[in-house]
């Protein structure tokens, strides 16, 4: 039994709340940055993906003739606008895989400045 | 047919193994519901496909591309991409904030009662359209499969019931979790077999694969021989509300993951955010890989084996299966119908716990008594119960419905409920100060109401007297969700919510104070 030294406890994750002046962190400059870098990022990435993802059921729908346009062989418009979609999905991925390695580097910084 | 029984046999063997171990293995309240927070993030990505490519991936899709063509390839597309949305809003926050359950989040600055309370309605509501798109999917396998050796639909089902309730009640969340490790790669295997399979019938020549897909021959609705190019888009969806219905769907495929209360579970079985993130990106590619293949899957059902077969023999759901059998005979037909079962089986499991986790730590522990648990170990004790009663409930729903719809498309409605219910409270809740209880209790049940009338008034329910045209009401319902949270709100300010704003805001951006894994 790993937690046997340990009283039966509240059930909401409070353990630590009376301890950390959450109002003072939100106020520090490093935060706020933080916030700011993450808006940065994930703002203009959720517009785009939405927008991008919708233009297929759209154009699917209403712009079928052009859709239905062959590229080579049987592939038409429809399948590889489809098929770009996985990429898009992915490339997103592991870009904000990059950009979220700063946000960890930041959101330390804040920690150590409110745990000081 | 007993090549597929013993295969199955073979499955449940190892995943009662695992249940054994992973019984011995845990104790107490973070060990059940959340695997002790201790899972790598491979580990937590396969676990958290292997939620996700349910009997509704790989029996659906291929049966809505085999029957229409590209237009079911628009769920595959979807059911991706939606992955965004759990990874840029929903997973890291989350994993800092909550604890066990999607109401968690919310609960931190609202008032927890009533927000926990419709929470754990709209978890359960959710679980169960899902589960019940499960069996469907498990009665059209075994109707089909196990018609020669005597198992009986009833007796399938049932078994199917018995054994999710025996990995969940006594391996909890880690045996679960190892139970859809197990099947998602035996899963991926097998499709990716099945896909070199294809090909091969097609001399490794996509050219003449795409030619075959050019010129599908079947026989129409009026009864005449008919050749479609399976390529074009608008098969299923026809005009009138054909263009609309699709968008619908869209929205509840894309913003229905990062409400769906199984997944978005599984972000607490993780030691830390970071880790949370990985887990999608993990999940992102070998997900993104499977629904690549449906091409395959579907299009090769429906060159080489072909509509009509597979509509005397089973309909929609059962195109993989029939492809397997189709191009390797008897015993690969068994291993596919296997890999189908356990598909089933381990997402039944993921539901099940979910739903029972909710009942127990949302509306048991902190509805009913104050967040305080009265004896220890109260929580799980009650946990364990739900899940018995979840298991033996949905086991008499899919008696009395029987195989019938396309289980892609029923698993679509569980996807606009979790969009319309769901995602708009835990986004407003993370995001917007203003928010309050009120927005959310409005939200939930306007998000949960409209998508629950509209599915009844729509053609899935009433077929050709329905009152709302589209067969997904995403497009609406999920608006009006957002609508019903945001109205709510407006009605009054509270204070002490905005004030815990900020608290929340620091904890899930920088992870301080957040759940830690057990230590050993």
């Amino acid at each position: 039994m790993q937690n046997g030294t340990k009283p039966p406890r509240a059930v909401a994750a409070d353990e630590d709340r009376s301890a950390i002046d959450w109002e003072r962190l939100a106020a520090t400059a490093e935060f706020k940055s933080l916030l700011a870098a993450k808006a940065r990022f994930i703002v203009p990435a959720t517009v785009f993906f939405i927008v991008y993802y919708f233009s297929l059921p759209l154009l699917v729908g209403y712009a079928p003739a052009l859709m239905a346009r062959k590229v080579f062989g049987v592939i038409n418009v429809a399948y590889l606008f489809a098929l770009s979609q996985f990429f898009m999905a992915w490339i997103v991925a592991w870009l904000y895989v990059r950009a979220a390695a700063r946000f960890d580097r930041s959101a330390r910084a804040v920690i150590d400045k409110g745990t000081r | 047919m007993s090549h597929a029984l013993l295969m199955f046999l073979g499955f449940i063997a190892i995943t009662l193994g695992i249940t054994w171990w992973a019984a011995r293995k845990s104790s107490g309240s973070s060990a059940f519901f959340a695997a002790g927070r201790s899972l790598k993030a491979w580990q937590n990505g396969i676990a958290v496909a292997g939620d996700y490519m349910s009997a509704a991936s790989f029996l659906g899709i291929a049966g809505i591309i085999a029957f229409q063509g590209y237009d079911g390839f628009m769920y595959s597309v979807g059911w991706l991409v939606a992955y965004l949305t759990v990874l840029l809003l929903v997973a890291e926050p989350l994993r800092n904030a909550g604890k066990y359950t999607m109401a968690d989040v919310l609960a931190y600055r609202l008032s927890p009662r009533p927000v926990r309370a419709l929470g754990a309605v709209s978890t359960i509501t959710v679980s169960t359209f899902y589960m019940i798109a499960q069996m469907v999917g498990a009665g059209a396998l075994v109707s089909l499969l196990l018609k020669d050796t005597g198992v009986s639909y009833q007796t399938a089902v049932i078994g199917i019931g018995v054994l999710m309730i025996v990995y969940v009640v006594f391996g909890g969340m880690l045996a679960t979790t190892w139970v859809q490790i197990v099947k998602a790669i035996l899963l991926m295997a097998g499709t990716v077999l099945l896909s070199i399979l294809v090909l091969g019938h097609f001399g490794f020549s996509l050219g003449a694969f795409f030619d075959a897909v050019g010129e599908v021959t079947y026989t129409n609705a009026q009864g005449v021989r008919v050749t479609q190019d399976f390529m074009t888009p608008g098969l299923r969806y026809t005009p009138p509300y054909g263009a609309l219905d699709l968008v619908s769907l869209g929205m509840a495929l894309i913003f229905g993951t990062a409400g769906l209360p199984h997944i978005l579970v599984r972000f607490y079985t993780v030691p830390d955010a970071r880790t949370a993130r990985n887990s999608v990106v993990w999940a992102m590619f070998i997900i993104g890989g499977f629904y690549i293949l449906t091409t395959f899957l579907g299009f090769g059902a429906a060159t080489i084996v072909g509509r009509d077969f597979i509509a005397a023999n089973g309909g929609t759901n059962m195109s993989a299966p029939l492809l397997a059998r189709a191009l390797a005979g008897d015993l690969f037909f068994a291993f596919i119908s296997a890999i189908a079962f356990a598909t089933i089986l381990a997402v039944v499991a993921g539901l099940t716990i979910s739903a029972s986790t909710s009942f127990a730590h949302d509306f048991w522990t902190n509805v009913l008594h104050h967040g305080r648990e009265r004896r220890e170990g109260e929580e799980v004790r009650v946990a364990r119960i739900t899940a018995f009663f979840v298991g033996a409930i949905s086991i008499l729903i899919a008696i009395v419905l029987g195989p019938t719809a396309n289980v892609a498309f029923l698993v679509a409605l569980a996807f606009a409920v979790a969009a319309s219910a769901n995602l708009p409270v835990i986004v407003l809740s993370l995001f917007w100060r203003r928010f309050n209880t009120a927005g959310a209790v409005c939200g939930l049940a306007t998000g949960l109401a409209s998508s629950l009338v509209l599915i009844a008034l729509s053609p899935s329910i009433l077929k050709a007297d329905a009152i709302f045209p589209l067969e997904n009401p995403g497009i609406v319902s999920i608006p009006l969700g957002f609508l019903g949270a945001v109205l709510g709100t407006l009605l009054k300010r509270e204070p002490e919510a905005e004030r815990k704003f900020t608290e929340l805001s620091v904890r899930a951006n920088t992870g301080l104070g957040a759940e830690r894994a057990a230590s050993h």
